[in-house]
């Protein structure tokens, strides 16, 4: 290999035509990624929409300047750890219970912004009753469900909101719906509580959708701010590790199987 | 038509190879490295020098390492006409 030794004079020069050449400038920034969410390589496997799903809420925090006035609640499951990589105050609950969690922080700081976080073992199995009643109480918070149709973090077994046919590991055969039931469609259902004031389904598996999604948890927070009542944010999400599909498969998968089921849009809005 | 000239910088150490920016790039400029960073992976790397900066790429990143630049050329703005008819000048400004 023919090697050359650059004297100190020539690297220099070098490295001011690559700076001239070079669009990187702070001037040209288009995209980076949000101060709110710290430099920690998350957890998650490769392709997870959590990763997502945690940068548009940094963004919109970071749009809105909110990072000194907003509390998070992280569930239990994949996103456990979300308080690793958003720099906000932020708490724990018990299993399904963000939503209890969230109501008493927002009771007792009103001037705060408030969400939990949740995915559909958490929001819609185990803490089914206390997502029902918060939603009925109308309780001025947002709540942002990510929906994957599986248990991630226990390793795959069959949630409320597994499709049926659905393969799991404690649906081996697919998900029967004369002994295991239907899948919950839990948004539609708090939809037609009324204290809830704006209900969504979006998705992040594309550019478009994702848009979509920050611009749904941007308003959500803007009602926050106005006390208009609580804002329920859905967001259709993958899990390749438990499909047991390539992050690209599991992308397709979704858009042929779970969006014609959980149909993206808002579900409730605003009256005025 | 003004000229768009984009630029992305890629964090390779943080990246777990999904491929999911490749797929949504329209250009096809990303492509999976054939080496692996120290955590085992394939990373993205940008093969092609037609770069939009449509920021698509760095939206469905799950992981966030994606920044992206845009710089638009601008054509040259048509400022003055200069006419020489009599022998006198007549200088044009646009508004």
């Amino acid at each position: 290999m023919n090697e050359k030794t650059m004297t100190v004079e020539e690297a220099q020069h070098f490295e001011q035509i690559l700076r001239e050449e070079s669009i990187c400038t702070n001037e040209n920034l288009v995209f980076e990624v949000p101060d709110t969410l710290t430099d920690n390589t998350m957890h998650y496997c490769p392709g997870c929409g959590h990763g997502v799903a945690h940068r548009i809420i940094a963004e919109v925090i970071d749009e809105l300047d909110i990072q000194k006035d907003t509390i998070g609640v992280a569930p239990v499951g994949c996103s456990v750890l979300a308080y690793n990589y958003l720099n906000i105050d932020m708490s724990g609950a018990a299993h399904g219970r963000a939503a209890a969690v969230a109501t008493g922080i927002k009771r007792v700081l009103p001037d705060k912004y408030v969400f939990s976080y949740q995915g559909d073992g958490d929001l819609a199995a185990i803490g089914t009753g206390e997502t029902i009643h918060t939603c009925n109480r109308g309780e001025n918070i947002l709540i942002i469900f990510i929906n994957n149709g599986i248990y991630g973090m226990t390793g795959g077994q069959m949630a409320p909101t597994t499709l049926v046919g659905m393969k799991s590991t404690t649906s081996p055969f697919g998900r029967d719906v004369e002994t295991m039931g239907a899948p919950l469609k839990i948004t539609e259902l708090i939809a037609q509580l009324p204290g809830t004031y704006y209900v969504t389904r979006t998705a992040v598996n594309s550019p478009n959708n994702v848009r979509k999604a920050k611009a749904a948890i941007k308003k959500s927070f803007e009602y926050q701010k106005l006390n208009k009542g609580l804002c329920f944010v859905e967001i259709v999400t993958n899990c390749p590790s438990n499909w047991k599909m390539t992050p690209l498969e599991s992308n397709k998968w979704l858009e042929e199987n779970m969006l014609p089921f959980y149909p993206l849009g808002d579900i409730k809005k605003p009256s005025n | 038509m003004a000229k768009v000239k984009g630029d992305i910088i890629i964090d390779i150490e943080k990246c777990k190879g999904c491929e999911l920016c490749a797929t949504a790039c329209p250009q096809d400029s990303l492509e999976l490295s054939r080496k692996i960073n120290s955590k085992g992976y394939h990373y993205i790397v940008k093969i092609e020098d037609n770069c939009t900066g449509c920021t698509n790429c760095a939206l469905v990143c799950p992981d966030g390492i994606i920044k992206v630049y845009r710089k638009t050329e601008k054509k040259k703005e048509h400022v003055a006409t200069i006419q020489n008819v009599t022998g006198d000048i007549t200088v044009t400004v646009n508004s």
